[in-house]
């Protein structure tokens, strides 16, 4: 597979992607402030004194929102920093009560880390690629404006106002819209999985602003636009795809591209500027004085490490390891809610291979048609496990077990209850199974006569038909083995 | 009967528990020095019911035998601390009308004490000024006039009470209230106490809460009482220190028994005099009052040593740097959009609306602190303001360490002057900034410091000793200021002329 190119009239140009991804962090309380985060409460019904910004109004720093970043560092393997600070981003904004955000510029709370994203030939990710992550930092978010409620005036909804995020800030690693997919949702797939934030990119939980330039195979890197606030997987790739192009052609008409702030229309795909270099806010960061140095201590750093999850690339390595295929443990750990599900399955003592199987096939294909997620899926681990049990032990047939598995859908009874109700049990009397192999040889002569003529591809045909006599009860292994001899 | 408003905060205290006179006595006594003295503006609310309903409870519970520290005491509160209910506006109009739903940490405690409030008094908007001149309510009157201006007291030239803490100076030099809450971030509770002669107390940052406090500099802001003995001081940072989970700069230390603990016997105890405080071309009186400050430590049992504070002269122009870019910021959520004043003019948008209001709602100081903070915070010059001058206050500090290495407590004037006419400093600020020269340091390094009245100067005017003592040694410093109360024997008052 070649690199991700985009071919200009002078030839080929590399893109560079970097990414800034703010990550709402799941806490019960805001970042400085005791007021609860419910997503979608009335306005204004989760703020503060302190998140209003009201006079003499301080902040103080929620220890679990800090535990919840330093967490995530620890998953992307980064320096924690011991010793961190908080600064004010001054500016200006209805939707920002204090006139400032507290932010984090000069002494982040998580240094250098990295993160891991898997070759993908059909997505046009050729081989493994490690994206360094520069930072982590923690800040406050802001509330939100209102333009259509009244035909003059804005309304203010501070209940987001003061929300603790993480700004996750790549390296400029990525080559393609591809490895920016792949980045985000991996990046998505190890917060769900550490429970630092949800991940839900259509309620804002997670948001990113992506900075873009493109260059000559070799060259220095170009001047780079910033895409702010992207909220999905698709806008990210749409985003980069779009202003790659843009720049090219902006610079092989002889321009120049501008370093500015550009915002992107999710209807038409395209990115239009939001504010040029020029207009750029002087932000006047400084230390907040109102705070004092994050001093993290050995104790709380080794409470951070000890509380982390397995993940998901550890995960996955244990799963191929247990002979899982790799696609498939791919498929089951990408998401946290799956890949906690399919280990509760494992610990019913389920054959992992056959479980994955049925997992990814089975399973998600149910899912899929009912239209659920594995939160609700109606089955739990356990009833799969006896499932897949009784077919391990050879009571039912696989197609029986399928059979089994609408009826739990349907029903939530128990697989072994099912079966047993429905006489599904398979059977392995030979006798029984014989009578039937000779009625099915004598009813088919024709068959017959090519099979013993060489035409031994005929020898699944005698199967089905035996299978299909027992409807789908008789032990196949048997089946097998009566039939040879029959046949032989 | 003796006049109730004559008592010291521990006379009251005392006498309402010996029974000698109610609270409600008191409050009234006081309430009606409150309602005559409008002439010196040293309040922007009285709130007589408050004090009253205080001294009520105060006095059932002397029935009950349930009496708190601050029984019967009625105090003034520096209209910077958030009062639920009660008009709070930090002297500007940005705040006028504005009435929180809270109460700040050390007005709360006060209130739990027993304490009841007799208004919010009169002080610099948002704190910024040493006169009391930049009010939008008018500036405070100080009830003391120079000794040679003629028969008639009223027709003599107004002084200034001092600032930011003017209406506490004035209203507590007045009788107006025994005792008063300030707030000190370069010198607003000391330079006032010195101006007006009485006592103030800027304990160590982070001793008392700074949560409902409407903010100038945080990282300098520190609220203090103000009141007329040592002890009262004592009695009053007791019951207004103590941690604060709501403020994250608050010490998280126990409050000890200040006033138990009083003692003006200095033996065994160092004084430093620092040579830079020595200033060439200062008024002479301030140096022999600071020279009889150093006798009467001596007399207590104390050794007097020079010391050297090298990095004095750097104060000034680093506080000027980080207390304006601190109050930028701080300042900048009054914008009109959720409370006070909004400005909106016909067809106006958002950025109209800010520049209307905040041009309207800050008076000219104020905004020429906002205007030197954006400065020497934007890119380009943030290095070469504000990270310097961040340096020279970490060599403040390590000056003052340096300094108690061997000696106790320091101590120096208070202000380089007497109270100046109100009008005489306005057109300059830089003079008028150089007010808080010898105030500055401790600020800057976070130190307990406080101002006693020491002498009146030639023009009959009070001058304040200043005491600046070791991180969370405010015992040492109430003990040396004692020592000097007890042998400066200040009782001189302003003439009543109001």
């Amino acid at each position: 597979m070649s690199d991700y190119r985009i071919k200009g009239e002078t030839g080929e140009w590399e893109v560079v992607i970097g990414l800034e991804v703010h990550a709402q962090v799941t806490s019960n309380a805001k970042l400085f402030s005791g007021a609860a985060t419910a997503f979608g409460a009335e306005p204004n019904t989760q703020v503060s004194l302190v998140d209003a910004a009201m006079p003499g109004m301080l902040p103080v720093p929620n220890r679990e929102c800090i535990r919840q970043a330093v967490r995530t560092g620890m998953a992307i393997e980064a320096q924690i920093n011991k010793w961190s600070r908080f600064d004010r981003k001054n500016y200006f904004y209805a939707d920002l009560p204090q006139g400032y955000q507290i932010s984090q510029l000069y002494h982040p709370l998580v240094g250098e880390g990295s993160l891991h994203i898997e070759a993908d030939e059909k997505a046009g990710i050729a081989a493994d690629k490690v994206i360094g992550i520069e930072r982590i930092h923690v800040e406050q978010d802001a509330g939100k404006l209102m333009h259509d409620q009244h035909p003059t005036m804005s309304y203010v909804d501070l209940n987001r106002s003061g929300v603790a995020l993480m700004e996750i800030v790549s390296k400029p690693d990525m080559r393609s819209p591809a490895e920016a997919g792949a980045y985000v949702r991996k990046l998505r797939s190890i917060l769900r999985y550490v429970g630092s934030c949800d991940g839900n990119m259509e309620e804002g939980s997670m948001r990113a602003d992506v900075n873009v330039s493109v260059r000559k195979p070799g060259d220095p890197f170009g001047t780079r636009t910033e895409t702010k606030n992207v909220n999905s997987v698709r806008f990210v790739m749409q985003t980069i795809e779009y202003e790659a192009k843009r720049q090219v052609e902006l610079l092989e008409s002889g321009g120049t591209v501008d370093q500015e702030t550009r915002l992107f229309n999710p209807d038409t795909g395209t990115t239009r500027t939001m504010r040029s270099k020029e207009d750029a806010h002087d932000y006047r960061y400084f230390p907040d004085p109102d705070l004092l140095p994050l001093e993290l201590d050995d104790a709380f750093l080794a409470e951070c490490r000890e509380s982390l999850p397995e993940l998901p690339d550890a995960k996955r390595a244990r799963y191929e390891a247990a002979g899982i295929s790799a696609y498939n443990a791919g498929v089951l750990t990408a998401e946290v809610e799956s890949a906690r599900w399919f280990d509760a399955l494992l610990e019913t003592g389920a054959e992992p291979k056959a479980a994955a199987n049925w997992v990814t096939s089975e399973l998600f294909g149910a899912l899929n048609r009912l239209g659920k997620d594995i939160a609700d899926c109606p089955v739990t681990p356990a009833q799969a496990g006896e499932l897949l049990g009784l077919v391990a032990d050879g009571t039912i047939s696989g197609s029986i077990a399928k059979q089994v598995f609408e009826i739990m859908l349907e029903t939530g009874d128990g697989a072994a209850a099912i079966v047993e109700r429905e006489g599904l049990k398979q059977t392995s009397d030979t006798g029984a199974i014989e009578a039937v192999i000779a009625e099915v040889l004598a009813k088919n002569p024709g068959q017959l006569e090519q099979y013993r003529g060489g035409k031994e591809a005929l020898f699944g045909f005698f199967v089905g038909q035996t299978m299909k006599a027992m409807q789908g009860k008789a032990n196949p292994q048997v089946v097998n083995e009566l039939l040879k001899k029959a046949l032989g | 009967m003796t006049d109730l408003t004559n008592l010291t905060v521990a006379q009251i205290r005392d006498g309402h528990r010996a029974g000698d006179f109610s609270a409600v006595e008191v409050a009234e006594a006081f309430s009606a020095n409150v309602a005559g003295a409008k002439a010196l503006n040293a309040f922007i609310v009285e709130t007589p019911d408050h004090a009253l309903a205080a001294a009520k409870a105060a006095d059932a519970d002397r029935a009950a035998g349930t009496l708190k520290p601050l029984s019967g005491v009625p105090i003034g509160m520096k209209d910077l601390f958030c009062t639920n209910g009660v008009q709070t506006t930090a002297a500007s109009h940005m705040l006028e009308g504005f009435v929180p739903r809270y109460e700040s940490t050390v007005s709360q405690k006060l209130w739990d004490a027993g304490a009841g409030m007799l208004g919010k008094l009169n002080l610099d908007q948002f704190a910024m000024g040493s006169s009391n001149e930049t009010s939008y309510f008018g500036n405070v009157i100080s009830p003391w006039k120079r000794n040679d201006g003629g028969p008639n007291l009223k027709e003599r030239a107004a002084l200034a009470p001092g600032g930011s803490s003017g209406g506490s100076s004035a209203a507590i030099a007045a009788r107006l209230c025994p005792a008063a809450t300030g707030t000190d971030t370069g010198g607003s509770i000391r330079q006032p106490a010195a101006f007006t002669g009485i006592s103030g107390i800027k304990p160590t940052y982070g001793r008392c809460s700074r949560w409902g406090i409407v903010a100038f500099a945080s990282s300098l802001d520190q609220a203090g009482p103000m009141a007329r003995t040592v002890q009262d001081c004592a009695i009053l940072l007791e019951n207004m220190a103590g941690f604060d989970p709501k403020d994250a700069t608050s010490l998280d230390m126990a409050v000890p028994n200040w006033e138990a603990a009083l003692s003006s016997d200095l033996a065994g105890k160092t004084v430093g005099i620092p040579r830079e405080y020595r200033l060439k071309g200062i008024d002479p009186d301030i140096d022999a009052m600071w020279d009889a400050g150093i006798a009467m430590l001596k007399d207590a049992g104390a050794e007097v040593v020079e010391i050297s504070l090298p990095h004095t002269k750097y104060a000034l122009p680093a506080y000027y740097i980080i207390a304006p870019a601190e109050a930028s910021s701080n300042l900048a959520r009054y914008d009109g959009v959720r409370y006070g004043l909004r400005d909106l003019p016909q067809g106006a948008g958002l950025q109209d609306m800010y520049a209307a209001t905040r041009a309207d709602g800050f008076g000219p100081e104020v905004k020429r602190r906002i205007m030197i903070g954006t400065y020497v915070l934007s890119a380009g010059f943030y290095d070469a303001y504000y990270t310097q001058a961040q340096k020279v206050r970490t060599l403040i500090s390590r000056d003052f360490t340096a300094a108690f290495g061997t000696c106790d407590v320091i101590l120096a004037p208070t202000a380089p002057s007497a109270a100046f006419g109100l009008g005489e400093k306005t057109s300059d600020p830089l003079a008028m900034y150089l007010n808080d020269v010898f105030a500055v340091p401790a600020s800057l390094a976070g130190l307990p410091a406080m101002s006693v009245p020491a002498a009146l100067n030639r023009e009959g005017l009070p001058l304040g000793l200043q005491i600046i003592g070791k991180a969370f040694d405010e015992q040492g410093v109430l003990n040396a200021g004692l020592a000097i109360e007890e042998r400066a024997g200040f009782t001189a008052r302003a003439e009543k002329w109001w």
